[in-house]
């Protein structure tokens, strides 16, 4: 991981460096005088060959140095830091719903198969394949804010409403401290984007928990449950369900990926103070410390997922324990 | 004289005549099983719903882009001030946009676009992705360990966010994104090229052609290619709908194809401020994406329900 | 159960169809077999002419896209084939075990031995404490020999083909069944191993006087377990009698056929074989289904269906040479 973590680091340093326009010039405008711009160069080492640049860099990165925004002209950690916990609080909250609403209906569907919740379960999820995040995101907002006004249209929370700060998680926080009201607000306000970003991954999960239950229920080991008289529901339950988990697994890890790039759309759509609102600001004026700082720990929190995925394996496959 | 040789004329004529026969008639028996195979498929093809129907919608979708200059009633670009934000009506099926342009006609040559966008990362994307995996399956040990490695940094971004870092870097052009896309959508063919040759490789009749003196390189492009690129390719329609959808979204976050193109995720983007009133201008193009993506994936299911042997006997 | 044939089970004219994008494929169409408690029968055919689904259609557990679609499975006193789901669950794994040909993947790869044995004794005690289960379990597995401490810890994966199916046997007779299923219990094992298994099996069968059925294509297996036997070809019984006059005198030609591929010590000519091959059970051929093999076939044969009639007490045959005069 630390090898892939450093070549993640390498290709995002190259992407940014082949950017063609001048960040100075973009910083100060065309008509900087030259001593200032050799000035602002120096001041981002930019006047170093390219590998001592990169040696820079990467000794930067390994004591928590990711450069200052040219933007807000903080620290790129604490800009990271500062957004991060929405888009955290966003994909989790998606990923929980995608996975209660992926299994629940895929198990369902596979054992109630050919039914009318079978059918419904199927064009529920190849719609949720099909259907552009960031279009649906603002069909649901016309119909659910500005026509029914029944969600709000954007943020983390109320305007009036100050949360405290402890971990960041706005739902979390309220939780600790008790505080309701803010825990109320801040859940209506995270229904609709969580939706939108988790739809598409309830979809997947729901396929694919379908096809593997389906799978499972043809082994013959299935057939020895019932062999043994054990009832419809405990096969289900004790030796179809968790059986049938290990595909599922693999692709929650797998699309982990594309709901954090999702979670990019999402938020630009609503208005989310997240980290992939932060990227996009930072592509649109070519802010490069905020560029590669963002896409390496976007790439990192994934990475993360990824090795969560391989622990829980285990938990579920005994085969895999060795 | 002049008759014996006529009529020995007439006779090797007629042996050709029969040794042609003769060799269609080898030809006929020799690919018997390819034909049944392919009758087969077709078969299946026309029982499997979802490919008939993914089918349909494709070539429905690939008409529409080669008629789209004749069907257009507009230009798709030409703006019209006196027309801007028309709802849908006759003269404008869907409507018109903040310059006047006609969505309608807007959409339909952006499915000319997207085309061009699938095809052209579908090709590089896959030769990227098929050489590379097939030289790693096929030689293994370090090569295989260095170039895997090199896969997995790539798998460690998002792909939507990779490919927003290298569009950023190149610059937000329709080239660009299709190049972006196409860099990051390699891995998933190298990935699954690998572990065929890998398999392929290790087959008693590779092991009976290299004991014969065939080059690697013979080899790899004459016997391994072949026998690993079918899940490949299956895979390959699996994806073209992401492709669109990745495609689109960097155009709607003003990343990909730069206006006045007719990009559907970059026309959802321009019709985003006007949306409480003018919900035409993003709603159009956003059901064209989920069109084609819809067919994309019905046919890439039907594909792969085909190709699977458990279905297939 | 008086009025019928056996005592324990009586199965008339069992039909299941597979309904496949080929057509239909009629598996069994008509089978007949009964059995008295304590006898052991043997049902024996080659491969692919419905012994499997015979033994599953006893259990009812046919699933899509197969069907039983006629005939009448009277087991223990009960219509098997008119019970509900739950009914059948209380017969099922209790009155009536089933040994399944492939143990490997029989068993639930991420569940632990122990825990399947302990959940058949569970749901047949259900009174039973924690503790009263794991010794049961432990003494179902030292009865079929295998070190009870160390193996309910095991994960299927980590057994070998033999101490998979021992466990299988084990999962099987903690029920005490009144009818015990073997289905090709040895074939998917090593040879030698193939030999402790069906030793076991006997033992354990005689030492409890369980009833039990043996699918098998093997003829001396089928010899030296059973009482009776029943022969199967294309999803019909075509042959029913005792161990010793099948194999001294088999009647049926397809039963002579197969009694006469079965090598015998000291035999120096080549094996006979049957002509032709195992008949499209989509397309069967008409009548009797075995009469395009067949050397003394009549006219009869392509247009009528032969019954199973009784040639001498106890020796049953549904063949158009045997039987009165007046339906030849």
């Amino acid at each position: 991981m630390v090898i892939v973590m450093t070549g993640v680091a390498t290709i995002v340093f190259f992407i940014t460096r082949i950017i063609p326009a001048d960040p100075v010039g973009a910083i100060l405008g065309g008509n900087a005088p030259i001593e200032l711009v050799d000035k602002m160069r120096a001041e981002l080492g930019l006047d170093k060959p390219i590998h001592e640049q990169f040696i820079d860099y990467v000794v930067g990165i390994f004591h928590g140095d990711f450069g200052h925004s040219l933007v807000t002209k903080k620290p790129i950690l604490e800009d990271i830091f500062t957004f991060l916990p929405a888009t955290m609080e966003l994909a989790i909250v998606a990923m929980f719903f995608a996975i209660i609403i992926g299994i629940i209906s895929g198990a369902f569907s596979a054992v109630k198969r050919n039914s009318i919740v079978d059918h419904a379960t199927r064009v529920f999820s190849i719609m949720g394949v099909a259907l552009p995040v960031f279009w649906l995101g603002l069909i649901l907002l016309f119909f659910l804010y500005f026509k029914a006004d029944l969600f709000p249209g954007g943020g983390r929370h109320s305007l009036f409403i100050f949360p405290e700060k402890i971990t960041g998680l706005v739902l979390l926080d309220a939780i600790i401290c008790r505080d309701w009201d803010t825990f109320k607000d801040a859940l209506h306000h995270i229904i609709l984007p969580a939706f939108v970003l988790g739809y598409a991954h309830a979809a997947l999960i729901s396929r694919i928990k379908r096809a593997s239950m389906l799978d499972v229920l043809q082994q013959d080991y299935i057939r020895t449950a019932r062999a043994k008289g054990l009832g419809k529901r405990v096969v289900i339950f004790r030796h179809a369900l968790r059986n049938s988990l290990i595909p599922v697994v693999t692709v929650i890890g797998v699309s982990f990926g594309d709901l954090l790039g999702g979670a990019v759309l999402t938020e630009t759509i609503f208005s989310w103070p997240g980290l992939g609102r932060y990227l996009v600001n930072a592509l649109l004026v070519l802010d490069y410390p905020a560029i590669t700082g963002g896409t390496l720990f976007i790439a990192f929190v994934y990475s993360l997922a990824n090795l969560l995925v391989d622990i829980s394996y285990a938990v579920l496959d005994p085969r895999m324990q060795n | 004289m002049n008759k014996a040789s006529n009529q020995r004329k007439d006779t090797t004529a007629v042996t050709e005549n029969n040794k042609g026969m003769d060799r269609f008639r080898l030809l006929i028996n020799q690919s018997k099983p390819v034909l049944e195979d392919l009758k087969h498929t077709l078969y299946l093809w026309r029982r499997t719903h979802l490919a008939m129907v993914g089918t349909v919608m494709i070539i429905f979708f690939i008409l529409i882009a080669l008629l789209a200059p004749v069907i257009a009633p507009y230009d798709p670009i030409a703006q019209n001030l006196d027309q801007r934000l028309m709802p849908p009506s006759m003269d404008h099926f869907f409507g018109t946009d903040q310059y006047g342009r006609d969505i309608f006609s807007r959409v339909l040559h952006g499915s000319r676009i997207e085309i061009g966008i699938i095809l052209i990362v579908s090709v590089i994307s896959l030769s990227i992705g098929v050489f590379v995996g097939i030289i790693s399956g096929f030689f293994g040990g370090l090569v295989d360990e260095i170039l895997m490695r090199i896969t997995d940094m790539f798998m460690a971004f998002p792909r939507l966010v990779l490919a927003m870092a290298f569009v950023a870097a190149l610059g937000p052009t329709l080239t660009n994104v299709i190049v972006a896309i196409a860099l990051t959508d390699w891995t998933v063919y190298a990935r699954l090229a690998r572990a065929e040759s890998a398999k392929v490789k290790s087959l008693p009749y590779i092991e009976a052609i290299r004991a014969v003196g065939a080059g690697r390189i013979r080899i790899m492009v004459l016997h391994i290619l072949p026998m690993s690129i079918s899940p490949v390719i299956v895979k390959l329609t699996l994806r073209m709908g992401t492709i669109i959808l990745t495609a689109a979204g960097l155009g709607f976050l003003g990343l990909g194809a730069q206006p006045p193109i007719p990009e559907w995720g970059a026309i959802v983007a321009d019709g985003r401020d006007y949306f409480i009133d003018q919900w035409w201008i993003s709603t159009f193009p956003g059901i064209a994406i989920a069109i084609i993506v819809l067919g994309f994936n019905f046919l890439g299911d039907g594909i792969r329900d085909i190709m699977d042997p458990k279905i297939r006997r | 159960m008086e009025g019928y044939r056996g005592d324990l089970l009586d199965v008339s004219n069992l039909r299941v169809f597979f309904h496949t994008y080929r057509g239909t494929i009629k598996a069994l169409n008509g089978v007949e077999l009964w059995l008295n408690q304590g006898e052991r029968l043997g049902i024996v055919g080659e491969s692919g002419c419905g012994k499997s689904v015979t033994s599953l259609a006893f259990m009812q557990l046919i699933e899509q896209p197969g069907e039983m679609t006629g005939g009448r499975i009277m087991f223990d006193n009960k219509e098997l084939n008119t019970l509900t789901e739950k009914e059948l669950d209380s017969v099922r794994g209790k009155d009536m075990a089933t040994i399944f040909q492939e143990p490997v993947s029989a068993l639930n790869p991420v569940l632990k031995v122990g825990f399947q044995i302990g959940e058949n004794i569970k749901r047949i005690k259900p009174k039973a404490s924690k503790r009263e289960v794991r010794e049961e379990t432990a003494n179902m597995l030292e009865l079929v020999g295998l070190d009870s401490k160390r193996i309910s810890g095991f994960y299927p994966h980590e057994l070998s083909g033999g101490m998979a199916q021992r466990v299988m046997i084990a999962m099987a007779l903690s029920s005490s069944p009144k009818l015990l299923i073997a289905d090709e219990p040895t074939s998917a094992l090593d040879v030698t191993i193939q030999a402790q298994i069906l030793e076991l099996l006997e033992e354990l069968v005689e030492k409890m006087n369980y009833s039990a059925i043996l699918i098998t294509h093997d003829m001396g297996v089928a010899a030296e377990f059973c009482d009776k036997i029943a022969v199967m070809y294309a999803g019909n019984t075509v042959e029913y009698t005792t161990v010793e006059e099948i194999f001294n005198n088999p009647v049926h030609p397809y039963a002579k056929g197969l009694f006469k591929a079965v090598p015998k010590v000291g035999q120096t000519s080549e094996l006979e074989t049957i002509a032709g091959e195992v008949p499209d059970l989509v397309n069967p051929p008409s009548g009797c289904r075995f009469h395009p093999r067949c050397s003394h076939t009549k006219p009869i044969c392509k247009d009528g269906f032969p019954p199973l009639q009784e040639l001498s007490p106890g020796h049953f045959v549904a063949c158009y040479l045997y039987g009165d005069e007046d339906s030849k």
